[in-house]
């Protein structure tokens, strides 16, 4: 793989090889934690952090290892950085790991660290692999944002509702009631309810894709 | 040749040797930075729930300190022991906090904390877990509605036993339509926990703390 600009590893984490709709990686946590926004974005943001590090680290030792023992290797790396992560928010977000702690060992799991530390990582200098991890994190982290945003307001009515599990009680003002009395839609907020959602979210990205192709294939039609 | 291959494999292990010993200094290390917050959150959580089901100042004595573990019990639904906490004033009992479960939710157990003072009158329940379906089933939840409310101040001796049902049964106790199968599981789950309390009431206040 040549070197790929910082830009272009942005686009390609947040648009073109977006893990939530493109790839489609990591479906267990999207799909579980996305019933509100505070939950996906949370979950989005720890693993982002798991994989930058994890980038980072494998990118650091990626000449000491060799090729046959590299997938144990990265997984352990992976591993170690995910406990520790856990153990932190346990110490010092006590409150949000209630919420989302038995979904943080699933960040072991979810393909998109191992896969981004071998396609990337194992091949590419330290800073732009860091760099690679935290943009594909952050595209995953929006993703779930959206997703968790669109259940929400369907599901309960509300948005950014839990904000007070991550800043603590006086974040509980923050909380929009976007309908008021709303008496909640139930499949919004069950497991069908991200399936659907997500549906959408990948149509929605399609579309626009479309929508800007043919905006670029015109012009030169025009002149043609 | 058949020494390259030797030579190669030990150098491989080696190498995994060296990362698996570094990983786990790693995390030897985090574990040890961070067990004693770890162990300060957990019991301010635990404290912070009793104290929602007790009346303020009852107490005191240090709670967490005050436990002792109640083995299987048919009445409380527990199928491994569970830790109680004993309030006293003045060293003179006043109240026993207790984990209760409800083995027959409509999604499986549902664990209660309920608080009895010491003649046998609620304090306080509030739920632990649940796996209710949300928002039909989960009115259970302090967070969602007041309902778990309706059991402060019942007793044994202030309801009778055919009162201890929820209202479509003939009981005493609301209920939303649509969603009886969790209150009714709570329902009966306080009411078991009250027997209990009222045939172990000497035992429990008596037994040395296991801390």
């Amino acid at each position: 793989m040549s070197e790929m600009s910082y830009g272009e590893i942005a686009k390609n984490g947040l648009w073109k090889q977006n893990t939530g709709v493109v790839q489609l990686l990591g479906m267990c946590p999207l799909l579980a934690v996305s019933s509100s926004v505070v939950n996906g974005a949370s979950l989005g943001i720890a693993t982002l952090t798991v994989m930058a590090l994890s980038n980072l680290a494998v990118s650091l030792i990626r000449n000491l290892v060799p090729t046959e023992i590299r997938i144990p290797v990265f997984i352990l790396i992976i591993a170690s950085l995910v406990t520790i992560i856990q153990l932190a928010m346990k110490a010092y977000l006590h409150s949000l790991y209630l919420v989302l702690g038995i979904f943080i060992p699933l960040i072991v799991t979810n393909c998109i660290v191992l896969a981004r530390t071998e396609a990337f990582a194992s091949k590419q200098k330290a800073l732009p692999s860091c760099f690679d991890g935290a943009m594909m994190g952050l595209g995953l982290t929006l993703v779930l944002a959206c997703l968790g945003g669109i259940r929400e307001l369907i599901g309960k009515g509300t948005l950014f509702s839990g904000l007070d599990l991550v800043f603590g009680e006086s974040a509980k003002s923050f909380v929009l009631t976007v309908i008021p009395h709303y008496r909640g839609f139930l499949l919004a907020i069950l497991p069908p309810g991200a399936f659907i959602g997500l549906g959408m979210l990948i149509a929605l990205k399609n579309r626009l894709d479309a929508q800007s192709k043919r905006a670029a294939a015109q012009p030169q039609l025009l002149h043609a | 040749m058949k020494k390259g291959i030797f030579q190669t494999s030990l150098r491989t292990s080696l190498i995994m040797l060296g990362f698996v010993v570094l990983t786990t200094l790693m995390l030897a290390l985090t574990y040890s930075r961070t067990h004693d917050l770890i162990t300060r959150s957990e019991e301010q959580e635990k404290l912070s729930l009793i104290n929602e089901v007790l009346p303020p100042g009852i107490s005191d004595n240090d709670l967490l300190r005050d436990a002792i573990e109640i083995a299987p019990s048919e009445l409380l639904g527990n199928s491994t022991p569970v830790t109680a906490y004993r309030a006293r004033f003045r060293g003179k009992p006043v109240a026993v906090v207790l984990e209760a479960t409800a083995p027959d939710g409509y999604a499986g157990k549902i664990v209660l904390l309920i608080a009895i003072l010491a003649d046998g009158e609620i304090s306080g329940v509030r739920v632990i877990s649940e796996n209710e379906t949300p928002g039909l089933g989960d009115y259970i939840d302090i967070a969602k509605s007041s309902w778990i409310k309706g059991f402060d101040h019942a007793s044994l001796s202030s309801l009778p036993d055919d009162a201890w049902h929820v209202k479509k049964d003939g009981g005493k106790f609301d209920y939303m339509t649509g969603a009886t199968i969790t209150p009714r599981a709570v329902v009966k789950a306080v009411h078991k926990a009250l027997e209990f309390f009222a045939s172990n009431r000497a035992e429990l206040f008596a037994q040395r703390s296991k801390k």
